[in-house]
């Protein structure tokens, strides 16, 4: 009687209905956030992976600022935002695994009988890895003015930072998406590789009229391209309006496709 | 049936069977196959021009130059995923009843071996097949491209002999699994990328004693350049070396195991 009358509530437009969703948010993230503090070792590799390409792309690939047409002489200042993106695609791929680890030992299964719409429960998940990349992102960045990186002032710091976060949260659909179609730990390779290739399909390690003409082509098309553009123009020259609105636009579009298609497989979960 | 062709038949059906587990589960075969070559095309893709620096040397094209890469990444993964599956099997008592059976210790490890070095044949034969298909020629030829292959599955042999010794010391895969950054470190302080004058330090300086880089010229020379006995000879004394690092770490893990149980 009483959990009718909750669902009742969260699905109307009410302001308690709104409290009693985002006290669930609220919930979800808290529940990601003591999995961070509680098991500090299961971030590590999450943070190691985008700190090794990062340290390792700039110790070999680092001479290419000298091929004419580079617009930067600091290889770390133009590769870090990469490995930050990076570090935010493997974070929302981990909650897709996680996601996966839940439905696999009945956790997610209690969820859906909860009175919780649906769209609560992805929206905890996905603003849970938004905050997580936050981790990553911020060791690499450290590391990165370690060893000589550029500092992209206030504004760039913070559309680099806004880019990751956002990314994340794409990330975190893909990877929820495939969890719920999948149902196993299994789809981890594949929500990691969708991540990787997305991310590494952009002028990751050249400018764009230095990357072959195969990979221009695919770059010029992948949307991450913008965000990568965006998240880096502090790092390599100053902050623009112009360079800025393409990223968020992208992010907005991948999120209005991804966030759809992850809540279509967890309203078909256990149905 | 003598006790060696009795071995040989348990070292072949041990074999046979970590092939097959690494093809059914997907995370075992995307280290070895996908992300390798997803790497392989973004790095092509993306730092191709780096051939027109100056010093870098005379390839016919970048593809060409990091096929011996990715052959390394490929059979270094290999190397780990197979260690993996096999603390899984010390996990799932797999292992316990293989020691229980009337069979030599050294062929259960073997036997796993085998299935490492069956993946680094294939993952060698994969990124030739995918240089060919994309227009990267093999300097050396057939005999360039068998030595190639047949260098890689012996480095694969080698390195899984580590991976087979640390699965069988921690019983854990969860810790085999932690050695994967671990191995993306070897690889990128070695030339496997990029040619070694041609990377920033410390890494050129550290890839230059780094044991995998002579492997890497080893396979590379004959595919960009055909076949040069020096850089075969080093290669060759690079896997031995690992080799005998993993023999002696792996019969040290085997007597632990079987004192612990």
């Amino acid at each position: 009687m009483e959990a009718a009358a909750v669902t009742e509530a969260a699905k109307a437009p009410s302001p308690a209905a709104w409290r009693t969703n985002l006290a669930t948010i609220a919930a979800l993230v808290a529940r990601a956030k003591n999995e961070l503090v509680r098991v500090p070792g299961a971030a590590i590799p999450g943070v190691l992976a985008p700190t090794i390409f990062f340290l390792g792309l700039n110790g070999v690939f680092g001479g290419l600022i000298h091929l004419s047409g580079f617009d930067t002489d600091s290889y770390e200042s133009f590769i870090v935002p990469v490995s930050m993106l990076q570090g935010a695609g493997f974070t929302g791929a981990a909650a897709g695994v996680n996601l996966a680890r839940d439905y696999e030992q009945g956790w997610v299964d209690r969820l859906l009988v909860s009175p919780a719409p649906r769209w609560v429960l992805l929206t905890g998940n996905v603003l849970a890895a938004g905050l997580r990349a936050f981790v990553p992102a911020t060791f690499v960045l450290a590391i990165a003015f370690l060893i000589g990186a550029r500092w992209p002032g206030l504004d760039g710091l913070v559309v680099c930072y806004l880019m990751v976060a956002a990314m994340a949260a794409v990330a975190a659909c893909w990877g929820s998406m495939l969890a719920l179609h999948y149902k196993s730990q299994s789809a981890a390779p594949l929500m990691q590789a969708g991540m990787m290739g997305l991310v590494l399909l952009t002028p990751a390690y050249a400018p764009l009229e230095l990357l072959q003409p195969w990979l221009e082509k695919v770059a010029e098309v992948n949307p991450v391209t913008h965000v990568l553009e965006a998240a880096r123009q502090g790092f390599v020259g100053s902050v623009t309006w112009s360079d800025t609105w393409p990223g968020l636009t992208a992010l907005a579009g991948l999120l209005l496709v991804l966030a759809p298609l992850a809540l279509r497989e967890m309203r078909r979960t256990n149905v | 049936m003598s006790e060696l062709a009795r071995s040989a038949r348990v070292v072949r059906a041990l074999g046979a069977r970590s092939i097959r587990q690494t093809f059914r589960r997907p995370q075992l075969i995307s280290p070895i196959v996908v992300f390798p070559t997803l790497l392989l095309a973004v790095q092509t893709g993306g730092a191709g021009a780096g051939i027109e620096l100056p010093g870098f040397p005379p390839v016919q094209s970048f593809l060409q130059f990091m096929l011996a890469g990715s052959m390394m990444q490929s059979m270094m993964l290999a190397g780990n995923s197979g260690g993996i599956a096999f603390a899984v099997d010390i996990e799932m008592g797999f292992t316990d009843r293989l020691f229980a059976a009337p069979i030599p210790r050294f062929a259960i490890v073997l036997g796993r071996l085998a299935g490492t070095a069956a993946l680094g044949l294939f993952a060698s034969v994969w990124f030739l097949a995918i240089g060919l298909i994309f227009g990267a020629e093999i300097a050396g030829g057939v005999p360039g491209a068998l030595l190639a292959i047949a260098l890689t599955t012996a480095a694969a042999l080698a390195v899984g002999g580590i991976g087979a010794a640390i699965a069988l010391r921690s019983g854990s895969a969860s810790v085999v699994q932690g050695l994967f950054p671990l191995v993306l470190v070897v690889l990128f302080l070695s030339s496997a990328f990029f040619p070694q004058e041609l990377m920033i330090e410390p890494a050129k300086t550290i890839a230059e004693y780094n044991p995998l880089s002579f492997i890497v010229e080893g396979v590379r020379e004959p595919i960009i350049s055909g076949i040069d006995a020096a850089h075969t000879l080093e290669a060759v004394a690079a896997i031995l070396g690992i080799v005998v690092l993993g023999l002696v770490l792996s019969s040290r893990a085997l007597r632990h195991r079987l004192r612990v149980g």
